[in-house]
């Protein structure tokens, strides 16, 4: 027996493919058809961002490359007005709609990420001292959370951008607008992260492994980051999907309101709102198609964060 | 001079309903490569005298009076760098399951480097070197590849002899293992037993032991405390104390060890059930339960008599010894 074992060769280890194959993860993904496709169009949505400068025929952000005169043509396939040269259409400034799309997302997915690394920063630093501290701390930390929430993030959004673009004028607002969009969203939105932190470290706080550490001798920084954090990832990794999709719909309202990326820049959000006005006289493509680009985006991201949150959680896990 | 010296140790929880002393008055010395067992029923603070030695008491308890002297510093009011400086380093501590005592998404081996790096400027390799060095002193199999490995990849009486190799890292003077085997199951305990004994006689790190199997105290300890609602009521040689208990709860704890009743008889127990803390009588705190209970027992608190090598704290056994010293006397 033992000369066997000994003999034998040693196994090889499991490629990456194997090994997501074999994980609770995978094997779930491999059988939901919706997940899969969320996650394929999800992905085409990134390339999209990535790659938008090689992909989109034209620069919209190139002035030389723009002329009035192909301004409000329908989509290629409507023969009678439409031009080969623009796909999609154009929008009011003749700009190729499809390459302003591809830029657009590229400015929505960005804010969306950004705002929302931001939220996890601030929301899991205090959430985790509010829940591992306990005490005095907590309440104090989970009353500002509170209040935080009692304003809602399109209030805190519309005042913050609206003074700043008041008192410093459009120009800078125009230069800053993505930082500032990223700072406001992300920072209206931290309780989120906080909370559902402090819960997740007040159940992992009371386990004996964390008694374990603290009798190792370990600081609390350490306990905190290295040992209670990566127990508590799998709703951070839930909340982030339905947070981004929310990050992008906030960065969208405001720019329908004309608060968020100035026209030269366009997100999805300001392009669906410098479409609006032409609606009525009948360009409606302006509108629409980034519109389902916005809708169909936050949908996929949506069904992510539900799949996820079903493979997550051992209590429905189904075999 | 003894390794360790609790003296009039007081701890109490700050509850709602008023303030609850979890122990009174507990005062026991520890000597370097000593075993101490610590006896008791459910309940009587064997666990909270294990964490308030490494001043881990968690609101809203704390430790009211007393000292606890180790190394020429007073844990009960160290600093809290001073007492991390010891938790793992001078004194670890070994907990009931190991299921739940290793974090379940770190790597042993990254917990045992962790734990090195804590309390000495070491490179990973130098930490590596010794944990896996640890690991054989436990007996593990194949120690570089259980390095790399979760916990849940191992076996609980694996997991355990992990625990042990953690508790044994920074080779510390004392371990307080609580109740390091209730949760394996019976042919795994005698081995992991067998193990601490083994390294800590070879180590010469002095164990304190908590359980309520008398069997286990009876193998591994030299010395036992019996406790009983907070309470020292018992301090010994174990072997006196096992052979000859005196005080009427450890007669009780014996007689009802399985390996003590008579086959086909319901095993014996000592009647009734320990007081909740709040509501301690008056007197000797085992009195309504205790078969020889007079007066003197329901009003005045015994204190130690000397009986044998062993310290007591029974009425009875106080008017016994007097009476045995006057014959002797007259």
């Amino acid at each position: 027996m033992t000369t066997q074992s000994q003999n034998k060769l040693p196994e090889p280890t499991p490629s990456a493919w194997q090994r997501f194959k074999d994980s609770n993860i995978g094997h779930s993904f491999i059988r939901d058809r919706v997940a899969q496709i969320s996650f394929t169009i999800f992905l085409g949505y990134v390339i999209m961002a990535l790659f938008a400068p090689l992909i989109a025929p034209f620069d919209p952000y190139d002035p030389n490359q723009i002329d009035i005169m192909n301004s409000e043509l329908p989509p290629s396939w409507d023969a009678e007005n439409g031009d080969e040269q623009f796909w999609l259409g154009t929008d009011a400034q003749g700009r190729d709609l499809w390459s302003t799309i591809l830029y657009g997302t590229r400015i929505s997915l960005t804010i969306g990420i950004c705002a929302v690394l931001l939220q996890a920063t601030i929301g899991i630093i205090i959430g985790l001292i509010a829940g591992y501290r306990g005490g005095r701390v907590d309440s104090l930390l989970m009353r500002f959370a509170d209040v935080q929430l009692s304003f809602s993030t399109m209030m805190v959004a519309i005042i913050v951008l609206a003074i700043f673009q008041a008192s410093f004028g459009t120009e800078l607002y125009q230069e800053l607008a993505m930082t500032m969009l990223i700072l406001v969203i992300g920072i209206a939105e931290w309780p989120q992260y906080a909370r559902t932190i402090r819960a997740s470290v007040l159940a992992e706080k009371k386990k004996e492994y964390i008694d374990a550490a603290r009798v190792m001798g370990l600081g609390p920084i350490r306990i905190m980051f290295r040992h209670i954090l990566p127990n508590t990832l799998s709703p951070i990794l839930v909340i982030s999907t339905v947070q981004v999709a929310n990050a992008i719909i906030s960065e969208a309202s405001l720019s329908f309101l004309g608060l968020g990326m100035p026209v030269s820049q366009p997100s999805l959000g300001s392009l669906i709102s410098s479409g609006f006005e032409y609606i009525f006289s009948g360009a409606w493509w302006i509108t629409v198609i980034p519109g389902v680009i916005l809708v169909v985006l936050v949908l996929v991201m949506n069904m992510l964060g539900d799949w996820l949150r079903d493979v997550l959680n051992p209590k429905l896990y189904k075999g | 001079m003894a390794l360790l010296e609790v003296k009039n140790l007081e701890v109490s929880f700050g509850l709602r309903s008023g303030e609850v002393k979890a122990l009174r008055n507990i005062s026991f010395n520890l000597d370097r490569g000593e075993r101490l067992g610590l006896v008791g029923e459910s309940g009587a603070g064997k666990s909270v005298l294990g964490f308030s030695i490494l001043n881990l008491i968690s609101r809203p308890g704390r430790i009211s009076a007393g000292e606890i002297w180790f190394d020429g510093q007073n844990l009960a009011n160290l600093s809290a760098e001073g007492i991390r400086a010891i938790r793992g380093n001078r004194i670890s501590m070994i907990f009931q399951d190991p299921m739940m005592t290793l974090n379940p998404v770190l790597t042993i081996g990254q917990q045992m480097v962790e734990c090195l790096q804590a309390h000495r400027k070491i490179s990973f390799d130098a930490a590596k070197t010794i944990a896996v060095q640890k690991l054989k002193q436990v007996y593990i199999p194949s120690p570089e590849t259980r390095f790399d490995q979760y916990p849940h990849e191992l076996s609980g009486g694996m997991r355990q002899r992990i625990v042990i190799a953690i508790a044994l890292l920074l080779d510390p003077d004392i371990i307080i293992a609580d109740e390091p085997t209730t949760a394996l199951d019976v042919t795994i305990q005698a081995e992991i037993m067998e193990l601490m004994v083994e390294l800590c006689e070879r180590n010469n790190v002095a164990l304190i032991l908590i359980t309520h199997d008398l069997g286990v105290v009876s193998q591994a300890t030299q010395k036992t405390i019996v406790m009983y609602a907070g309470r020292i009521i018992e301090q010994g040689p174990t072997k006196e104390i096992i052979n000859d208990a005196q005080h009427p709860y450890t007669q009780g704890l014996m007689n009802a060890l399985p390996q003590m009743a008579i086959p086909g008889q319901r095993l014996n127990q000592i009647r009734g059930a320990m007081p909740p803390l709040q509501r301690i009588p008056t007197g000797c705190a085992f009195n309504p339960r205790c078969d020889y209970a007079e007066e003197a027992c329901k009003r005045e608190l015994p204190t130690f008599t000397r009986s044998g090598n062993c310290q007591v704290a029974c009425h009875m056994v106080a008017a016994m010894r007097k009476a045995e010293q006057t014959q002797e006397g007259v």
